[in-house]
């Protein structure tokens, strides 16, 4: 056992690196779970993404456009859960896994032609000196953009949902889908809405996987993250910046158990993986005597009776 | 514009009608799938749908059609009775992978006495673990509120690891030369669910689920708890001022569900799978879900919905090796009719009406 | 029985069928069994390059059906029974958790040929298993790795704790460590045998503890975009060439080469001369391909490296050979003597050097 080699910078680094494909994925859900929509299809999202920014960065050669790409794709399946759930009234737990299942074969389908092929480098944001500052150079600046776009989407989710009518609005349906009715919102285009941007987001997040951490394209590559999304919005209370925690704790206990095993020491593998998860329950408990519970609406079918 | 109008009964012709259908539309998209890729469409819907029925191998495939339809129906059994109530089960995957380890530990504990009294002990242990796992959703969710569907959804990925370490821990086979996985439950005849008529694919999981789906039906028809979860779900408020006891209504539901998850898993480690392998699980607790909202809740109804599900699975195997579609092909053909099934749905309980009025 | 007796005539027309092949004037049918999708750049990849190989051999004269992403367990005994109804002469299942399956399928299908890639069990005479000594490429790889290490620290991406993989350690750390005594490994376990995102994490981590070689034991190519990243560290591509990340940082490449096999034992039943056998090749029969080795391996070292695959290919090398104690300092092999299969099959335990516990 040697726990120096741990260096505890570049893990601090790694674990912000590693945790972006669940952060991104896992915002977008947030959105659309406090509009009042459960969306279980995030993995289905993320792969679908994935294979799209990963055939739009080889045939164009940019990375940027690949993400956007990727981005659109998310968003585009995510209108068909839109579809089933707010025009057909299905329920969304069925359709979320009907998502899922869909997005991991269409993806696949695209991606034949794509086995074993390198994408472009995507290059690492240009902050110059800034990366070469002690400690903080590694952990802050030395990133690539898509990792500081992860945040800043948390950033203006917070804000927005804290601080606009937007915002108030969205919460307001995800609360009571019965009394933001009855004050003249239109309940079924803002979930929709919060649909799309919660398929661009785990687009994103895909795309990450595929472009950026692995690179290459495999079929199931995203490999269960989009469930790990799931759960991590559960973790963070529906809270932006405790989604933003939570990502970094459940990206640093796989980074935390990678580094043990290299240093040598045995750790049971699987009680550590599970542990978020079992965290995750606690969470819950705990939350209970709290107010920030889940949005009262949640996972309930909307329909404007007369 | 079109506007959707509630029904004031489900439409009897249309609960019927919209599955056909969704049939249909899928052979449609995917039959023009399919030429997209390339295949002849119709060979490839007849592949699927027919071969399987009345093929020229269909003795072997209709036996083939329980064996994968039998744990999607138990479970989905199980967690139609807790949907209707408005309770949400979506753990059954977690369930009734402990099921199976605690059924396969329980057998394997006895490695190598023979006796009878294994097999209904493994069922009990089974059936116990599936409950257990499931009633620490619903303990939590009668004590503190917790959401079920979320604390449920957790277990899953902790049942996943618990399979994993016993497979290459606990219940590793002694004589498997250091291969994760469990001794081979089909070898040991005393925990071995065999078939009950050789060749029928009749174990004693379809007796099980058989039995499940009869009990519910009688449960939700002539039993005054029957009557209590259909409130409860339908009006919660209501369901009060009845008398139901909320609590007790939680427990049982999702106690049930993960028994009979439990029952499944435990059924089919000592049958047709044969060992606690790390890959044991291929998804049953979640396709269980769907199976019970294409079956719209109704026994009956699940019952068609996993055979036509478990259709779906042999078919796309079969037109794979016949006509060369790839896997994915198959799964997207499945995600389009669940697509279809879900969507058309609607018109059951709906009316769509065409005209000018306020779109929420 | 009814359906014994069909699935006899079913049978018993195979084998007619068989004799029809003979004469040559039929096709002769190849099945192949997957255990994960074509598209995975690994495994299941390399098994289908061999099916096409069998296509490109034989012509028309073949007909090759393939199956991909089927479950272990009772999912593959039914597409293997499908294959084996729809007329396959030789069906090859490439995954160790189908070894009950096939010996069961066998059971019913005498005159249908079955090859297990990685298994041990041939329960009846019509089953055959073969399986390919990577540890023989681990060795070259060792013995490059151990050169080319400068801060002599190797890092060892391993998936399970089994003997295939633990086996791969031994060789590489015997071998490395015979041309660098300094040299120490560090293993990381991911617990899978796919998730690309993990094995990039996992090499990211020992890059970052100080290794500047890389071997996996995991088929994504994720661990060499890492080291790519890192600047100069050495990887080896594994399962397939990963020749898109020549010449570095890819030095050079363990390929799992099904080809020759299947073309060799699908001519057998044409010819009539399949008889089963346990094969287990390396380098020499071509099973166990080294990719090309770049030059940004020194000269001198490349040669070695050279040398000894000729000599592991021609047998007058062994990469077990003594002395070798295990990881307790316990006698395992005197000087000059050489491992035997069995003990290699079931290897659970470190050679002396190797830090650290297999985890159990």
């Amino acid at each position: 056992m040697d726990l120096s080699a741990i260096n505890p910078i570049l893990l601090i680094a790694a674990m912000i690196a590693a945790s972006t494909p669940i952060l991104l994925a896992a915002i977008g859900e947030l959105v659309v779970e406090r509009a009042g929509v459960l969306n279980l299809g995030v993995e289905g999202m993320m792969i679908t993404g994935a294979v799209c920014g990963f055939i739009i960065t080889v045939n164009t050669g940019s990375p940027t456009v690949g993400f956007i790409a990727a981005a659109v794709g998310g968003a585009v399946l995510s209108l068909l859960f839109a579809f089933l759930t707010q025009v057909a009234l299905a329920n969304q737990v069925a359709s979320g896994l009907a998502l899922t299942l869909f997005g991991l074969g269409l993806s696949a389908l695209m991606g034949q032609s794509y086995v074993g092929i390198k994408p472009p480098r995507t290059e690492a944001t240009p902050l110059g000196p800034l990366a070469d500052i002690p400690v903080i150079g590694p952990i802050v600046f030395g990133h690539d953009m898509i990792v500081y776009l992860g945040l800043a989407i948390v950033a203006a989710t917070w804000a927005t949902l804290k601080f606009t009518r937007v915002g108030l609005v969205l919460r307001a349906v995800g609360e009571n889908h019965d009394a933001a009715h009855a004050l003249g919102y239109k309940v079924k285009r803002i979930r929709t809405a919060a649909i799309f941007f919660g398929g661009a987001c785990a687009g994103l997040g895909g795309a990450y996987i595929s472009l950026i951490r692995v690179p290459q394209w495999t079929e199931g590559m995203t490999a269960g993250v989009g469930w790990i999304a799931l759960a991590l919005v559960v973790f963070a209370s529906w809270k932006p910046w405790r989604v933003l925690l939570g990502a970094y704790l459940f990206g640093g206990i796989t980074q935390l158990q990678l580094n043990l095993q290299g240093a040598g020491v045995a750790i049971p593998v699987e009680y550590l993986a599970m542990s978020p998860y079992i965290v995750t329950i606690i969470v819950l408990v705990i939350l209970s005597s709290d107010k920030s519970r889940a949005p009262g609406s949640l996972g309930r079918t909307f329909h404007a009776s007369g | 514009m079109i506007r959707l109008e509630k029904r004031p009964q489900p439409s009897a012709t249309m609960s019927w009608a919209t599955p056909l259908l969704a049939v249909v539309a899928t052979m449609i998209f995917g039959g023009a799938l399919f030429a997209a890729l390339g295949k002849d469409p119709i060979e490839a819907i007849l592949t699927i749908f027919w071969e399987p029925l009345f093929g020229e191998f269909s003795f072997f495939y209709r036996p083939q059609l329980l064996i994968k339809g039998a744990p999607l129906v138990l479970i989905a059994i199980g967690l139609a009775l807790g949907f209707k109530a408005g309770i949400w089960n979506i753990g059954a995957e977690g369930q009734y992978i402990v099921g199976a380890i605690c059924g396969a530990g329980a057998g394997l504990a006895f490695y190598p006495t023979e006796s009878i009294f294994i097999f209904p002990l493994m069922i009990l242990a089974g059936a116990l673990g599936g409950c257990l796992w499931a009633l620490i959703p619903g303990f939590l969710k009668v004590r503190f509120g917790t959401n079920e569907i979320l604390v449920s959804l957790m277990l899953v990925y902790v049942a996943e690891q618990l399979l994993a370490s016993m497979s290459l821990g606990l219940l590793k086979n002694p004589e498997g030369f250091g291969f994760p996985g469990s001794r081979n439950l089909q070898q040991y005849p005393s925990a071995h669910n065999a078939e009950i008529i050789t060749n029928t694919g009749m174990h004693w999981g379809v007796v099980a689920a058989l039995i499940a789906v009869i009990f519910s039906y009688v449960l939700l028809t002539r039993h005054r708890l029957g009557f209590a979860i259909r409130v409860t779900g339908e009006a919660p408020r209501a369901a009060k001022f009845g008398g139901v006891n909320p609590a007790r209504l939680i427990l049982f539901c999702l106690g049930m569900s993960g028994l009979l998850a439990g029952l499944a898993g435990m059924f089919e480690v000592a049958g047709p799978s044969g060992q606690i392998s790390i890959d044991f699980n291929v998804g049953y607790g979640f396709t269980a879900i769907i199976v019970a909202f294409l079956g719209r809740l109704n026994p009956l109804g699940i019952v068609a919905a996993g055979l036509l599900m478990a259709l779906t699975y042999i078919g796309g195997d079969i037109a794979q090796s016949q006509l060369g579609l790839p896997a994915a092909a198959i799964q997207v053909f499945q995600g389009m009719l669940l697509f279809f099934l879900l969507a058309l749905d609607v018109l059951t309980n709906y009316r769509v009406r065409f005209g000018t009025g306020e779109v929420a | 029985m009814k359906f014994t007796t069909l699935m006899a005539s079913a049978a018993l027309a195979l084998g007619f069928a068989g004799g029809a092949i003979a004469d040559g004037h039929e096709k002769t049918k190849v099945g192949f069994v997957y255990v994960g999708p074509i598209g995975d750049g690994g495994w299941t990849y390399e098994h289908d390059k061999g099916r096409l190989a069998v296509e490109a051999e034989f012509g028309d004269a073949v007909e090759t059906v393939y199956v991909e992403n089927v479950a272990e367990g009772p999912d593959s005994e039914r597409v293997m029974t499908q294959m084996a109804l729809d007329g396959a002469d030789l069906i090859f299942t490439t995954s160790f958790g189908y070894m009950d399956p096939t010996n069961n399928v066998a059971a019913k299908f005498p005159d249908v040929k079955f090859e297990h890639a990685t298994g041990y069990k041939r329960l009846h005479p019509n089953v055959s298993t073969y399986s390919a000594r990577f540890y023989e490429g681990r060795a070259i790889q060792g013995h490059i790795a151990g050169n080319m290490t400068e801060s002599n620290i190797i890092g060892y991406i391993g998936s399970f704790p089994i003997p295939e993989v633990i086996r791969g350690i031994n060789s590489a750390y015997i071998h490395a460590s015979r041309v660098n005594p300094d040299v120490e490994f560090k293993v990381i376990w991911v617990y899978t045998w796919f998730d690309p995102a993990k094995e990039a994490d996992a090499a990211k981590v020992l890059i970052e503890q100080g290794a500047d070689v890389v071997l996996q034991h995991t088929d994504s190519t994720a661990p060499q975009a890492a080291a790519q990243e890192a600047g100069n560290v050495v990887t080896f591509g594994q399962a397939s060439d990963m020749g898109q990340y020549a010449p570095f940082p890819r030095v050079s490449s363990i390929i799992d080469d099904w080809a020759p096999y299947y073309i060799a034992r699908t001519k057998a039943v044409m010819d009539g001369t399949w008889e089963q056998k346990d094969t287990w090749d390396g380098i020499g029969p071509g099973m166990v391909g080294i990719g090309e080795i770049s030059d940004r391996v020194p000269a001198d070292v490349k040669a070695e490296a050279l040398a000894m695959k000729a000599a592991l290919g021609d047998g007058s090398y062994h990469a077990f050979t003594g002395p070798l104690n295990k990881q307790d300092g316990t006698p395992w092999l005197a000087e000059g003597e050489t491992a035997d299969d069995g003990t290699l099959a079931g290897m659970n335990f470190y050679v002396e050097g190797i830090e650290g516990e297999i985890p159990q």
